[in-house]
């Protein structure tokens, strides 16, 4: 069991850690400047929650790594975050969309392990469901407000749609690793969350006047490690630069 | 020598008058994250839980407690980090709530906005943004002095 929670927990760590770098990419770039500041908050969240979930891993594995270890001295094939948060910024409205696509999975996840039979999970939990509930709210309304804006925005959003949607069904696909979870009490079916999240995207979408699309094909490989996309790799040089130009360094 | 461990009631009054480190207006007490202070035989345990998961100012206020009760001579000391309960807005004194306000941010409410513009008392305010200047706050702006103001938000 303590492998499988390893790997799960690494899961939970590793989508706040590549989502959270991704939006800090923002920083200064905005479109306004309140804007600036709600993805930074956003991403400060998500480092915050990654720490949490990072150092339990460490904490699971018991060979010695923290949270730092483990995000700075892995490489590509040992991250597990879902292929969608590794996905390129585009605009601003690809930005949000993936946003919005993330949070309410990640909501719905997180409310679901607030009862995890694994205290320590149930706390983290409990904890990150506040701030991301800040965060869907403001994903959600600018999905519609820029959705149902001008035709500019519109074409933009669902653009951004269609790009992005290949890369939700990840979020319900399950593997041994969540079987073992289940069995366990500690963490959700994945595919126990599918209905409420396609029931709140819909609603959103209409109120965005955007256009779901019909095909539910979904690439794979990031939550298992199997195939991540080429586009962590990069993330990565950014994001481990320092600790691999001047290992173990602090300050 | 025997040295007399200080009451507890004297170790929370210790910590009444450490500062937050970004809203220094108001105290740790008031702030409602200091959850449990004990005595373990001659060592001190402080349980602190965080506002937010990724708050900077966590680990300033862990150093700001240690200076403190150090400085009042506390040798054996252990911070412990609670995270649930998960820390709510509901924790902040009443001291707290009017502190915030007298300085200029508009303290939480239960229908998720604030009262009143926190300089000229108008009720007639909007939010601009539910992120605001640290991770607690959201910008609201009155409509009347014109003035954009940090509302802390319901957590
Ligand atoms: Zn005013």
């Amino acid at each position: 069991m303590s492998d499988h929670l390893f790997e799960y927990l690494c899961r939970m760590g590793d989508n706040t850690l590549v989502l959270g770098h991704r939006v800090s990419e923002w920083c200064g770039h905005a479109p306004v400047l309140e804007e600036d500041i709600a993805l930074a908050n956003t991403a400060l969240d998500l480092i915050g929650q990654t720490t949490l979930w990072l150092d339990l891993a460490g904490e699971v594995e018991g060979a010695g790594r923290n949270a730092d270890k483990l995000a700075f001295h892995r490489d590509v094939w040992d991250f597990r975050n879902l292929l969608l948060v590794e996905q390129p910024n585009g605009d601003f409205g690809q930005t949000m969309m993936r946003q919005f696509l993330f949070d309410a999975w990640h909501l719905g996840q997180l409310k679901a392990l607030m009862d995890s039979s694994n205290a320590q999970v149930a706390a983290i939990a409990e904890k990150s469901s506040k701030e991301v509930t800040y965060h869907l709210e403001r994903a959600r309304d600018t999905v519609i407000g820029l959705g149902d804006g001008t035709e500019e925005s519109h074409a933009r959003m669902q653009a951004a749609l269609n790009k992005l949607w290949p890369y939700v069904g990840e979020m319900f696909v399950s593997d041994d690793v969540d079987a073992a979870l289940v069995a366990g009490g500690i963490a959700p079916d994945p595919a126990s969350l599918r209905p409420a999240y396609d029931a709140l995207v819909s609603d959103v979408f209409l109120a965005a006047t955007l256009e779901k699309p019909q095909d539910d094909f979904a690439h794979k490989g990031g939550k298992s490690g199997k195939r991540h996309s080429e586009h962590l790799g990069h993330i990565l040089t950014q994001m481990q630069w320092l600790q691999r130009a001047y290992p173990d360094a602090t300050w | 020598m025997v040295v007399e461990k200080p009451s507890l009631d004297t170790v929370w009054a210790w910590l009444s008058a450490v500062a937050d480190p970004e809203i220094p207006v108001i105290s740790l007490t008031d702030l409602g994250i200091i959850r449990d202070v004990q005595w373990h035989d001659d060592t001190l345990a402080v349980t602190v839980t965080p506002t937010y998961s990724g708050c900077p100012a966590t680990t300033i206020i862990n150093l700001d407690i240690e200076t403190a009760l150090r400085g009042h001579g506390i040798e054996k000391l252990t911070l412990k980090r609670q995270l649930s309960p998960a820390w709510t807005t509901d924790w902040l004194s009443d001291t707290g709530r009017a502190k915030l306000e007298a300085y200029g941010i508009a303290p939480p409410q239960p229908a998720g906005g604030p009262k009143q513009c926190p300089r000229c008392k108008s009720t007639e305010v909007e939010k601009i943004s539910q992120f605001g200047s640290t991770p607690c706050k959201a910008q609201w702006r009155c409509t009347d002095c014109l003035e954009p103001f940090d509302y802390f938000k319901c957590i």
